[in-house]
C-alpha cells in the first residue's frame, strides 16, 4: 500500500472516512457539509481562486473574441443499417459518360460518395481506370449542375414541365409529327429498350450521335462482314500492334480496357520473357505513340497510300495479287514482314474515320488472320453506335422543319458539333425542344424545357458495353437537386408510375436472369448489385463471312497524298476528353502526357516547321480560322502535321471551363458522310503577340543522367541487369557511418515499373481525390506551383524532330535517409517506424528548407491558401471555385486539409494503411499482401505501380526490389529511397 | 644615418581632449542639418516601401513572392545572408581588432559596431518574414510545453537562430558597455532637463571613476574575448545552412572559412560606405582619415582575395569531384541562364578589390566610396548565385525552372535598406558616432607632436 502523507490531523480523518467507504448521502446537506470540509481541508484557496479566476477570464476572453460559426448536425433519429459514422461503404457502380466506359466501386462516407475506384471483378476493366473516370466524382458536386426543371428560361416544377412536354407530345403524335430522341452511344439495354416503347408511342426516330464517332468502322464492318458494328479488340492477344494514329491508349474507343490488355502483354516480371512489338505509325505525337516501341512519322495525308502499300505487301507475301502496288512514304515491307510472320497474333488498327481506310485495315486483319483472334466479330464493342451521317440527315431535317419534337440526352452539339450553328437555327424550326443535361451546356440554353438528368451516381442504370457484358449503376446518394433520371422523365411521359429501377429490374429478370444459375431473380438480383457486374458469355450472331472486294476496290482507289501541305489534326486528349468534362478543375489542371500542358489547348507543332515559319513557344497564330492560339513546339511531330485537341472553348459551362482555350470542332469536316478529324491543306497566320501556356515541366532532356534506365528486349534477355549495370557500381560506393535503420513490423515500399507506366496521369487525379490536393489554377501553374503528389516526368532522347520518349511517375520516394526530414528546424517532417516519410501539418512553420533539400523535389508548398482552410481572409486563392459548399463534399475526411504555407506531399496514402491495420487487427491476422493499396497504384491502368511491405520477403514488392531491372532515383546520393523503378525495356529489334 | 620615420597620428588636427568631446558631440547638438532630412525622408520612404511588402506577405502569403514549386527560397534568403555579412565588420573591428591591438579602430569601431546591430536586425527580419506561418513561428524555440513536443537539434536553421540571437545579443552589450562612459559625457554636456535625465539613466551613473574604468576595460576585454569567436562563428553557422545540405552547389565543404572571409569583406565594405558619407557630412573627416579607410581597404584586399581562391576552388573542386550534378551546377552558374548574376558577382568582387593594390587607389576617397559599393552589389550576387542558382537547376531537369522576383520582395529588401538607413540615422542623432573615450586615448599614440612643438 502506498503510504499516505498528510499535512494536518483534519485531512487524515477526512481520508479515514473515505475508506470507510461510507458514501455520502448526496443530498443537498451532506455535499455543503463536504464542501465545508474540503475547504476546511485544503490551504489553498488563494491558489484555487486564481486558478479559476484565471481560466474564466481566459475561457470569457476566447469565447468572446472568437465568433464561432453556427453549423447544425442533426443526428439520425434512426440508425440506418451497416452505415457507420466515420467508415466509409463501398458501392458498385458504371461510369459511362457516352466517350468512357468503366465498371467503378463508389467509396461513400457520411452519405457523400467521395472516390471513385476500378471495380475489379470486370474482366474487362479488372480494376483499373482512367484519369477521366477517377475525376468523375467530382461531376456530382458540380457548382454548374442544374438544380431544378426550367421551362422557357425560369425555375418550375416537374408538374408543370411534364404537363406541358405530354400535352405537347400528343399535339405532335395528333398531328402525325416526328419526335426525335437524340443521344450519345446509349449502352443501357434497358434504356434503350424503353426508347423504343417511348417511339412507339410517339412516333419517331432514335438517332445517336457521337462526338467521338467510329461509324467508318461500323461501315467498313457493314461491307466486309454485313453488319454495321464496332468489335472488340483483343491487344492481349496481340504479339505486334501496328496502329496508324489510333490512340488506344488515351481516347480511342475504350482505352481502359486496352491500356490493361495492352500492358499485360508487356510485363517482364513474375519470370516473362516475352513482350508484345507495338509499331505506332502517327502524324501528332500521342501517348499511345510515345508508348511505341516503334514510333514512325507519317503526315496525316498519306496515311491511307501507307495502309494501301501495307494491303499490298501482305497480299504479296499471301501469294495474292488483287491490290495494286503503291509507294509509300514508309518502309511498309519490314512491318508486313514482322506482322505475316505473326499471323494469328497480330492486329492493325487505324484511328482513322475514313472508310476506304478501315475497309483496307479490315483487308489486312483479314490476311492476318486476326479476326476470331485479335479481333472478335462475336462480341461488339457498343460504345460507338453512331453513324455520321444520320446526325448530318438529322440537321438537314431539322432545318427543312420535318422535326416536329427534339429530345436531348445529354448531347451539347450546340458546342461539339462541327456546324453547330447550322444545327442552331435548325433547333430554332424545331417545335417541341427538351435538353436532359446535368451540367450547364451551350445546348441546353437553347430549348424550351429542360429536365435536368440526374449525375450517374445518384440514379439506377444498367450498360451492355460489350455482348454479354453486363453492368449496373446503382445511386450511392439521394439526389442532391430537384433532378430526375432522364430514364424516369421518359416513364413518366410515357404515363407509366413504374420508376426507372422498378425498370431496370425488370428488364434483368425478363432478359438477363436466364443467362445466370441463379433460381430466384432476387438472389440474382442481390447478387449482382453487390457484383456490379453480370458477365453472361453471350455472344452475337455470327456474322457474314468476310468479303474482301469492297476492302481491294477501296485499295485499288487509293491516291497519293500530298505531304507538303499543312495538316491539322484535332484529338480528344486525356484531361478532358470532348469537353464533356471541362468544367472539372482537376482535369484542367492535367498536364498532358506528351505536352505537359494544362489549362489550355494550343497548336502543337514540329520544331522544324516552327523554325521554318518563324515560329517560337507562346506565339499566337491562327490556323485556318480557329481564332487566336498559342504556338507549342512539340518534338516528334511529323513536320507539316499540326495538332490542336477539343474540349476546350466552352462557352457556357461554368467555372472553370468557361473561356478556357477555343473551340475547334468548327474544323471538322465530312468525307464520304464521316467526321474527319483530321483537316488538310490548311493556312497558319501569325498573330504576333504571345499567349503563354502553363506547363508543369520546362526542361525537357534528362541531360545525360540516369534517371530513367532503358534497355532493350534482345539485350534484357541476354543479361536481365542490362541498362541497369550503373546500380552495381554505385552500391558499392554506399558506406555511411551511421548504423542502417531497421524496421521491425513494417517497412512499406513503392515500386514502378516503367515498362507499364503509359502516363495516362490515372493516378496524378486518383491521388489529388484521395489527398484532397488543392488546384491552384492557370495562372499559379504559370508559376510553376502546382501540388500534385504525383507527377509523371516526360523526357526526350536523341534527335529533337523525332525523339524517344521515356516517363517516370515520381512522388515522395520515402527514403530512409531523408535529407528533408534532418534539415527542419521544428521536426515537422519525421520518419516513422514503418519507414514512411511523415509531415505533420500542424507543426510546419513552412520554411520550406525541406523543399529545397528534397534532390527529388516533390515536396509542395501551400503558397495561398487554396483550400478556405486558412484564417487570414486575403489568403484565399481560388480560381477554380474548388471551395464551395458543394464543391467541397468531395474532401476525403481521413485525410487533413492544408492551411496557406505549410509544406504537403505524398504520404504513401497513410490512411489507407492505418485503415487496413486496423481492420487486420480487428479480425487478429496479419495484414496480407497487397491489401494496402494506395490510390495511385489502385487507379493504375496498367499495373506499373506496386507497394506493400519490404519486410515480408514474399510480398510482391519485395520480388520487384529483388529483381535486377530495379533500381532507385538518384540511388548515389544514399537517400536510401522506399521507390523503386524497374528499367524500361523496349522491343525494338526486328 | 637612417631616422625612422615619426608614427602617423590617428587623429588629425592636432586635438586637445576638450575639442574631441566638442567635436564628436556636435552632429548631436542642434537641429539636425538639410541632408540629415533628406536622408531620413528617403530612408522612411524604403522603409514604408517594405511596410506594403509586409502586408502583402502576410495578408496574401507567400504566393505573391516569385517562389515555385523547385526554388523554395529566393531574396529572401539572399538577402538574409547578405544583411549577416554586413553585421560582421563591428564585431570584427572592435573585438578582433581589439585584441590585436589595432588602436586605429576606435574611431571607426562605435559606428561600425551601431551598424552591425542594424544589419543583424536586418537580416533577422528576412528568416522571419520567409516564413509560411510567421504566428507560429515561435515553434523554433526550444520551449517546454504540455505537447512535450521539441524542436530538431539536427537542423542547420536551428543552428541559425542560435547563432544569430546569441551574436546578436552580445554584439549588443558590447557594443552598450562602449557607450557608458560617452553617454556619461553626453549627459555632463547635456543642456537640457530631459536630456540629462535620459542620458543620466542610460550612462548608468557613470562617475569616471578610476574602479569604474578599471571595471570597464576588463568588462570589455571579456566581451571581446567572447565576441570574437562569435565573428567567425555566426556565418560558418550559416553556411552551413548550405553546406550541410544534398544540393549541388550547397553541398561544399569550403563554404565555412568562404562564408566568414566573404562577410568580413562586405561588412568592410558596407563600413567604408557608410562611414565616407558620415565622415564628410558630420565633419569627422579628421579622426576618420585616409589612413582608417586605408587600412579597411587592405583588409578588403585580404578577404576578397580569399574568396576569389574560393570561387575558383570550388570549380576545381566540382571537376575533380567527378560528380556530375555537381560539374553540371558549376557549369550552370557560369553559363547558364542566371550566368549573369554570376559575372556580375565575379567582376565586382574578385576583381574590383584587386584595384586596392594600387596606392593611389586605395587611399582615394572616391574610389575607395565605388568599390565599396562594388563589393556590396557583388556580395549580394554572390549570395543570389548561391541561393538560387543552385536551386533552380539541381538533380532532376523535369523540376528545372526559373525564378524571378516579385514587386513584394522587392519591397522587403529595399524595406530593410530603408530600415538601415533610418536607424542610422537615428543612431547618428542620439548617440556619439565615435567612442569619444577610446579616441581620447589614442590622442598621444604619435611622436610627431612633440617633435613640432606644438603639443601642449
Amino acid at each position: 500500500m502506498e503510504p499516505k502523507y498528510f499535512r494536518s490531523l483534519e485531512e487524515l480523518k477526512i481520508d479515514t472516512r473515505e475508506e470507510t467507504d461510507k458514501k455520502p448521502a448526496g443530498d443537498r446537506q451532506s455535499i455543503f457539509e463536504m464542501q465545508q470540509e474540503l475547504k476546511k481541508a485544503t490551504t489553498a484557496t488563494r491558489r484555487d481562486f486564481l486558478k479559476v479566476f484565471g481560466f474564466t477570464v481566459a475561457s470569457a476572453a476566447i469565447a468572446s473574441s472568437c465568433e464561432q460559426p453556427v453549423r447544425k448536425a442533426i443526428p439520425l433519429l434512426i440508425q440506418p443499417e451497416e452505415i457507420v459514422p466515420g467508415k466509409a461503404s463501398y458501392y458498385a457502380s458504371t461510369f459511362f459518360d457516352g466517350i468512357d466506359y468503366c465498371p467503378i466501386i463508389v467509396k461513400v462516407r457520411d452519405g457523400r460518395p467521395i472516390k471513385i475506384e476500378g471495380n475489379k471483378l470486370s474482366s474487362l476493366t479488372q480494376g483499373a481506370t482512367n484519369a477521366r473516370t477517377q475525376a468523375a466524382i467530382l461531376g456530382i458536386y458540380d457548382n454548374a449542375r442544374f438544380k431544378e426543371p426550367k421551362a422557357k428560361g425560369s425555375a418550375s416544377s416537374w408538374q408543370e414541365v411534364d404537363e406541358a412536354i405530354v400535352n405537347q407530345l400528343d399535339a405532335i403524335k395528333a398531328k402525325g409529327g416526328k419526335v426525335v430522341l437524340l443521344t450519345g452511344s446509349v449502352i443501357s439495354p434497358s434504356t434503350l429498350l424503353l426508347i423504343d416503347e417511348f417511339l412507339a408511342k410517339y412516333p419517331g426516330e432514335h438517332i445517336t450521335y457521337d462526338v467521338l464517332s467510329a461509324s467508318a468502322i461500323r461501315e467498313a464492318n457493314k461491307k466486309t462482314f454485313g453488319k454495321a458494328f464496332v468489335p472488340s479488340y483483343q491487344f492481349d492477344k496481340a504479339e505486334v500492334i501496328v496502329g496508324f494514329d489510333a490512340d488506344f491508349l488515351g481516347s480511342w474507343l475504350n482505352p481502359i480496357e486496352f491500356t490493361k490488355q495492352y500492358s499485360k502483354n508487356r510485363k517482364l516480371t513474375d519470370g516473362q520473357k516475352k513482350m508484345s512489338r507495338h509499331i505506332h505509325l502517327e502524324g501528332a505525337m500521342s501517348i499511345t505513340g510515345t508508348n511505341a516501341d516503334e514510333r514512325i512519322q507519317l503526315h496525316p495525308a498519306q496515311e491511307k497510300e501507307t495502309i494501301a502499300a501495307l494491303y499490298y505487301e501482305l497480299e504479296q507475301l499471301n501469294g495474292s495479287a488483287n491490290t495494286k502496288s503503291i509507294s509509300s512514304p514508309v518502309d511498309v515491307k519490314k512491318i508486313a514482314k514482322e506482322l505475316y510472320g505473326k499471323r494469328g497474333k497480330a492486329l492493325v488498327l487505324a484511328g482513322t474515320n475514313d472508310p476506304e481506310s478501315q475497309l483496307m485495315i479490315n483487308g489486312i486483319n483479314e490476311i492476318l488472320n486476326s479476326f476470331g483472334n485479335t479481333i472478335l466479330t462475336d462480341v461488339e464493342l457498343k460504345l460507338r453506335k453512331g453513324d455520321d451521317a444520320e446526325m448530318t440527315r438529322l440537321v438537314d431535317e431539322m432545318n427543312s422543319g420535318s422535326v416536329d419534337g427534339l429530345f436531348l440526352f445529354d448531347v451539347n452539339p450546340a458546342y461539339d458539333y462541327p456546324q453547330k450553328d447550322k444545327f442552331i437555327s435548325g433547333l430554332q424550326k424545331v417545335g417541341l425542344k427538351v435538353a436532359l443535361p446535368i451540367y450547364e451546356e451551350e445546348t441546353a440554353a437553347l430549348v424550351d424545357y429542360i429536365c435536368p438528368d440526374h449525375h450517374f451516381l445518384e440514379t439506377w442504370n444498367d450498360a451492355e458495353v460489350k455482348t454479354g457484358f453486363y453492368s449496373l449503376g446503382q445511386p450511392t446518394i439521394r439526389p442532391i437537386f430537384n433532378t430526375r433520371a432522364s430514364q424516369s422523365s421518359l416513364l413518366k411521359w410515357l404515363g407509366k408510375d413504374t420508376d426507372y429501377r422498378a425498370y431496370v429490374q425488370a428488364y434483368w429478370e425478363n432478359n438477363l436472369m436466364a443467362m445466370s444459375d441463379s433460381l430466384t431473380f432476387r438472389s440474382f438480383w442481390n447478387k449482382k448489385v453487390h457484383d456490379g457486374i453480370f458477365e453472361s458469355g453471350r455472344k452475337e450472331k455470327a456474322v457474314a463471312s468476310f468479303d474482301a472486294s469492297t476492302a481491294l476496290a477501296a485499295q485499288n482507289a487509293v491516291q497519293a497524298g500530298d505531304a507538303n501541305q499543312i495538316s491539322l489534326v484535332i484529338f480528344p486528349n486525356v484531361a478532358v476528353g470532348t469537353g464533356k468534362h471541362a468544367n472539372n478543375p482537376w482535369l484542367q489542371e492535367l498536364p498532358d502526357p506528351v505536352s505537359k500542358a494544362c489549362w489550355d489547348n494550343y497548336v502543337a507543332i514540329s520544331p522544324k516547321l516552327a523554325n521554318e515559319l518563324g515560329l517560337k513557344d507562346y506565339d499566337t497564330v491562327d490556323v485556318a480560322g480557329i481564332g487566336m492560339l498559342p504556338i507549342l513546339l512539340q518534338p516528334g511531330h511529323e513536320y507539316k502535321t499540326l495538332s490542336v485537341a477539343m474540349g476546350y472553348g466552352r462557352e457556357k459551362a461554368g467555372i472553370p471551363a468557361t473561356g478556357v482555350g477555343k473551340n475547334v470542332f468548327g474544323q471538322i469536316e465530312l468525307f464520304q458522310d464521316n467526321r474527319q478529324f483530321v483537316k488538310n491543306n490548311i493556312a497558319i497566320e501569325k498573330l504576333g503577340g504571345t499567349y503563354e501556356v502553363a506547363r508543369t515541366q520546362a526542361h525537357h532532356t534528362m541531360e545525360g543522367r540516369e534517371l530513367v534506365r532503358e534497355t532493350t528486349l534482345a539485350d534484357y534477355k541476354e543479361n536481365p541487369i542490362s541498362g541497369n549495370e550503373v546500380r552495381e557500381e554505385i552500391k558499392k560506393h554506399l558506406k555511411s557511418l551511421y548504423p542502417k535503420r531497421t524496421y521491425d513490423g513494417f517497412h512499406w515500399g513503392m515500386a514502378v515499373d516503367l515498362n507499364s507506366c503509359t502516363g495516362c496521369n490515372a493516378c496524378v487525379v486518383a491521388c489529388s481525390v484521395e489527398n484532397n490536393v488543392p488546384v491552384v489554377g492557370k495562372e499559379q501553374v504559370l508559376m510553376a506551383r502546382e501540388m500534385h503528389w504525383i507527377r509523371i516526368d516526360r523526357y526526350y532522347k536523341g534527335d529533337e524532330n523525332n525523339p524517344e520518349v521515356v516517363r517516370q511517375p515520381v512522388t515522395c520516394q520515402h527514403c530512409d535517409n531523408a535529407p528533408c526530414e534532418n534539415v527542419c528546424p521544428v521536426a515537422a517532417t519525421t520518419h516513422s517506424n514503418e519507414g514512411l516519410n511523415q509531415m505533420a501539418y500542424n507543426r510546419c512553420i513552412g520554411t520550406r528548407y525541406c523543399n529545397n533539400n528534397c534532390p527529388y523535389k516533390v515536396r509542395r508548398f501551400n503558397f495561398f491558401d487554396y483550400n478556405g482552410a486558412d484564417a487570414i481572409k486575403g489568403n484565399r486563392q481560388d480560381p477554380t471555385e474548388m471551395t464551395t459548399d458543394l464543391r467541397r463534399l468531395v474532401l476525403n475526411p481521413d485525410v487533413t486539409v492544408r492551411a496557406k504555407g505549410v509544406i504537403e506531399k505524398c504520404s504513401f496514402c497513410v490512411q489507407r494503411i492505418q485503415d487496413k491495420k486496423l481492420q487486420a487487427k480487428n479480425e487478429s491476422r496479419q495484414l496480407r499482401d497487397g491489401e494496402v493499396v494506395p490510390a495511385c497504384a489502385q487507379a493504375c491502368p496498367s499495373e506499373a505501380i506496386v507497394f506493400g511491405n519490404l519486410n515480408d520477403k514474399e510480398s510482391q514488392i519485395s520480388k520487384h526490389f529483388a529483381d535486377e531491372r530495379n533500381y532507385h532515383l538518384l540511388e548515389e546520393l544514399h537517400t536510401l529511397p522506399s521507390v523503386g523503378y524497374l528499367t524500361k525495356v523496349k522491343n525494338t529489334t526486328v | 644615418m637612417y631616422v625612422s620615420p615619426i608614427r602617423e597620428p590617428l587623429i588629425r588636427g592636432e586635438k586637445d581632449y576638450s575639442q574631441v568631446t566638442k567635436d564628436i558631440l556636435a552632429p548631436m547638438a542642434g537641429k539636425p542639418t538639410r541632408y540629415w532630412y533628406m536622408g531620413i525622408t528617403l530612408s522612411s520612404a524604403a522603409l514604408l516601401f517594405g511596410a506594403w511588402a509586409t502586408f502583402m506577405t502576410m495578408y496574401y502569403g507567400i504566393g505573391t513572392w516569385g517562389l515555385n514549386k523547385t526554388v523554395g527560397w529566393g531574396w529572401d534568403i539572399t538577402n538574409f545572408v547578405w544583411w549577416v555579412g554586413i553585421g560582421h565588420a563591428g564585431t570584427f573591428i572592435s573585438a578582433i581588432l581589439l585584441l590585436f591591438r589595432q588602436k586605429w579602430r576606435t574611431s571607426i569601431n562605435r559606428s561600425a559596431e551601431a551598424m552591425t546591430l542594424i544589419a543583424v536586425a536586418c537580416a533577422g527580419f528576412f528568416p522571419l518574414i520567409h516564413m509560411g506561418r510567421l504566428l507560429l513561428g515561435f515553434f523554433i524555440f526550444p520551449y517546454p510545453n504540455t505537447r512535450a513536443l521539441w524542436v530538431n537539434f539536427n537542423s542547420p536553421l536551428l543552428w541559425d537562430v542560435f547563432a544569430i540571437s546569441t551574436y546578436l545579443l552580445v554584439s549588443l552589450i558590447f557594443w552598450y558597455v562602449g557607450l557608458i562612459p560617452d553617454l556619461g559625457t553626453v549627459r555632463d554636456k547635456a543642456t537640457t532637463k530631459i536630456r540629462k535625465a535620459i542620458y543620466g539613466f542610460l550612462s548608468f551613473g557613470w562617475t569616471g571613476s578610476v574602479k569604474q574604468w578599471s571595471r570597464h576595460e576588463t568588462v570589455s576585454l571579456i566581451l571581446a574575448g567572447l565576441a570574437a569567436p562569435l565573428v567567425l562563428s555566426v556565418h560558418t553557422i550559416v553556411s552551413f545552412d548550405f553546406a550541410t545540405s544534398v544540393i549541388p552547389g550547397w553541398h561544399t565543404t569550403i563554404f565555412p572559412p568562404y562564408f566568414v572571409s566573404g562577410a568580413v569583406f562586405s561588412g568592410f565594405a558596407m563600413v567604408l560606405t557608410l562611414l565616407i558619407v558620415a565622415r564628410k557630412a558630420l565633419g569627422l573627416e579628421e579622426y576618420i582619415t585616409v589612413n582608417h579607410i586605408e587600412s579597411m581597404n587592405k583588409v578588403i584586399i585580404l578577404t576578397g582575395s580569399i574568396v576569389g581562391i574560393a570561387y575558383i576552388t570550388e570549380f576545381f573542386m566540382a571537376w575533380y569531384s567527378g560528380v556530375e550534378y555537381e560539374q553540371y551546377a558549376f557549369l550552370n552558374r557560369a553559363f547558364g541562364p542566371y550566368a549573369w548574376a554570376y559575372w556580375i558577382m565575379m567582376t565586382c568582387n574578385v576583381v574590383t578589390p584587386q584595384l586596392f593594390w594600387f596606392k593611389k587607389i586605395r587611399t582615394s576617397v572616391v574610389a575607395t566610396f565605388i568599390i565599396s559599393i562594388f563589393v556590396n552589389i557583388g556580395m549580394w550576387f554572390e549570395r543570389f548565385v548561391i541561393v538560387v542558382t543552385s536551386l533552380h537547376r539541381d538533380f532532376l531537369p523535369s523540376s528545372w525552372v526559373m525564378y524571378k522576383p516579385s514587386l513584394v520582395e522587392v519591397g522587403l529588401y529595399v524595406g530593410t535598406l530603408g530600415l538601415f538607413f533610418t536607424l542610422f540615422l537615428l543612431f547618428i542623432r542620439v548617440f556619439p558616432v565615435i567612442a569619444i573615450a577610446e579616441v581620447k586615448s589614442v590622442l598621444k599614440s604619435t611622436g610627431s607632436f612633440k617633435k613640432t612643438g606644438h603639443h601642449e
